[in-house]
């Protein structure tokens, strides 16, 4: 156990997050929708584990609950060791030095009212590392660090930019000296050109400061780029886990076999043989029976329907839920 | 095929809008054209003008402020620029219709389906009542709409996202228009309903064989889709050329670049390539010299003092770059010295 807990970082076993709908008179709940059902990954110190899916599969709601900023339905979450599943107050407080998130909107997530130096030292701050005034020269170093020029602390976050106002987010997240960053769809409101240049400074950083990255996106060509080892996120499960590269070159589930092929290749001498889906996401709040994916997959079987896979190892640490490989 | 006529023909054309009392050029003189059938791609990141250039073709620009102030758009011959809104209403929708990136709110939340196809059929042709809805359901059909006798009957709100841009393709294409134009008709949605919204939008345009004006921020829908390609940045069009050229032979160190920035799924890849800097805004916009001077890698000093001008490099391949410029002499062509 000891020597498990200093290999990983975080370990994440059979997470659930499910959100009540509730109806009639007396509001009562009537159903959940099961954003996060059933995941299980483990993250190595130093690595990069990108969580890929398309919208409304739960890998933001993922990304949410692995940093307790809610509340699991179930499951547990392990941070060094230490099962964080059920803290609360202090205890709470004090491990949100160690994760920090990174936000998909640059416009939404900084404070229109405050000054980006503010912004940057406000978790120093409230973590009693000192006043403002007296953190100045580290945040102004922080900002210069993610490519920020130095005057950027005396400005408001409307004079910058969305990928300098991503640059703000991530000098925030990084003041604390965290372990682990949980990054949502970082890149997702950029333009390609700004987009490669934020994709770079997260690699530069993560090397420098030993970062562990949890990177969240839907785009799968950016998150192969970042990551070393990748999830792939249907309906609220997990239904493939795999090295990068392995994910690219051997995909083994259908879903995962599709994702791929949808992606339009930069080269109009590589055409594809893409597979297309059929139909939409079912939704959560009525998900189908047995595996997820049975409805849209083309190959599937009638037990499908009948059975629900589960994770299992198909060749070294290369996971995949679907019947085809049991 | 390279002497047929063009169907649009976009020549000199200039859209500002009113900032502060000044006029500020989105589109600053663009000049392309799309031949019958082809699918002419317009690419760049936002800010570069592509979406203005659009909505200058469908006579739809904001009318407090935006106004096209010199140019032509000739629509198999006629401008369009010079036409009354009556005019340009019986074009609109039926000659020339219009995708766009948001489904939702292009549809109206209120009125059913069936009534809003129904209105495009009402405006546009002399089909009777019953004819008409027959029409709707068959187009919806004709997009892969399952269940279309009942989805007319039915409210945008309970579609989805992929849906409503099927939905959005029937209404466009009801009239068999000659030309479609189409405003990031994917970017909202998922790949994997993004690849059937494509291979859709390429077999209907097979069937009704119309000419298609894709814009577009993302190379690789570029690669799928396009004939030609139109790389815009900065309101200006800084090169223009037939796909496999565009992406085995760039030219503008514009388009070199981006096409270097895009992570590949095929490669791996240490470090991605990046344009420093950012598009500049409309307001501060160069006033000399090339627009794309601060962010180029291969900048002369040169770049700050003349305006390129969109020139052939080659046959069919036209590049807005000193380094490209025939009547610019070979030897003050040092690369990197500016900046």
């Amino acid at each position: 156990m000891t020597q498990e807990s200093t290999e990983y970082l975080l370990q994440v076993h059979e997470l659930k997050k499910y959100y009540p709908v509730r109806g009639g008179l007396l509001q009562r709940r009537v159903g959940d929708v099961k954003a996060v059902d059933n995941i299980s990954l483990d993250l190595k110190r130093g690595e990069t584990f990108g969580l890929v899916g398309e919208s409304g599969c739960g890998k933001s709601t993922a990304g949410r609950t692995i940093t307790r900023l809610f509340k699991p339905t179930a499951g547990s979450i392990t941070f060094e060791g230490k099962d964080i599943t059920k803290l609360r107050g202090s205890e709470l407080r004090s491990l949100r030095q160690d994760i920090q998130m990174v936000f998909q909107d640059p416009y939404a997530s900084l404070n229109p009212r405050q000054m980006v130096g503010s912004v940057v030292s406000e978790p120093l701050v409230n973590y009693g590392y000192g006043s403002e005034a007296k953190l100045k020269d580290e945040v102004m170093q922080l900002l210069e660090r993610v490519g920020l020029p130095a005057d950027a602390y005396y400005k408001y976050p409307h004079e910058f930019s969305g990928g300098q106002r991503q640059r703000i987010g991530i000098a925030r997240a990084l003041a604390l000296k965290p372990k682990l960053i949980v990054a949502d769809e970082p890149v997702s409101a950029l333009d390609v050109s700004v987009q490669s240049q934020v994709l770079n400074l997260l690699k530069e950083l993560q090397e420098e400061f030993n970062l562990t990255l949890l990177f969240i996106a839907h785009d799968l060509s950016v998150v192969k780029h970042m990551s070393d080892r990748i999830g792939v996120m249907y309906l609220g499960n997990l239904v493939e886990v795999a090295d990068a590269e392995d994910i690219y070159r051997d995909p083994k589930h259908p879903y995962t076999q599709a994702l791929i092929s949808a992606i339009p290749q930069p080269d109009p001498r590589k055409k594809s043989d893409r597979i297309i889906l059929s139909g939409d996401v079912p939704s959560p709040q009525n998900p189908p029976t047995g595996c997820p994916f049975h409805p849209r997959c083309p190959k599937a079987m009638p037990e499908c329907s009948a059975d629900k896979p589960q994770l299992k190892e198909v060749n070294r640490d290369h996971r995949v839920s679907c019947l085809l490989y049991e | 095929m390279n002497q047929q006529e063009p169907l649009l023909e976009v020549d000199g054309l200039h859209t500002g809008f009113t900032i502060d009392g000044d006029m500020h050029y989105a589109v600053n003189n663009v000049s392309f054209s799309v031949k019958p059938k082809e699918v002419v791609c317009i690419v760049g990141e936002s800010g570069c003008g592509k979406s203005v250039m659009s909505l200058s073709i469908m006579d739809l620009l904001p009318k407090h402020n935006g106004k096209i102030d010199k140019g032509a758009i000739r629509f198999q011959g006629r401008d369009l620029t010079m036409l009354s809104d009556k005019e340009m209403n019986h074009i609109r929708g039926r000659d020339i219709s219009m995708i766009f990136q948001e489904p939702m709110t292009a549809l109206n939340p209120v009125l059913t389906i069936g009534f809003q196809m129904d209105e495009v059929l009402m405006n546009h042709t002399d089909l009777k009542a019953d004819e008409i809805r027959r029409r709707s359901v068959s187009l919806l059909d004709q997009v892969g709409i399952s269940r279309s006798d009942q989805i007319v009957n039915e409210y945008p709100h309970q579609l989805s996202g992929g849906m409503r841009q099927r939905v959005m393709i029937a209404m466009a294409i009801a009239c068999q228009p000659k030309l479609l134009i189409a405003d990031e008709p994917t970017t909202a949605l998922d790949v994997t309903v993004q690849a059937q919204i494509l291979e859709l939008i390429q077999k209907i345009q097979d069937e009704v064989g119309m000419a298609m004006l894709l814009i577009t921020h993302d190379l690789g829908v570029v690669a799928e889709m396009a004939d030609r390609v139109v790389v815009m940045y900065a309101g200006q069009v800084v090169e223009d050329t037939d796909v496999d050229t565009l992406f085995h032979d760039p030219k503008h160190p514009y388009t070199k670049a981006l096409l270097r920035s895009i992570p590949r799924m095929d490669e791996k890849q240490e470090e991605l390539d990046t344009i420093k800097g950012i598009v500049p805004s409309l307001k501060n916009m160069p006033q000399q010299g090339c627009r794309f001077v601060d962010r180029c890698p291969e900048a002369m000093d040169k770049c700050r003092e003349i305006d390129p001008q969109l020139g052939e490099e080659a046959q069919n391949h036209a590049v807005r770059c000193l380094l490209y410029d025939a009547s610019f002499p070979n030897e003050q062509k040092q690369r990197g010295v500016g900046s």
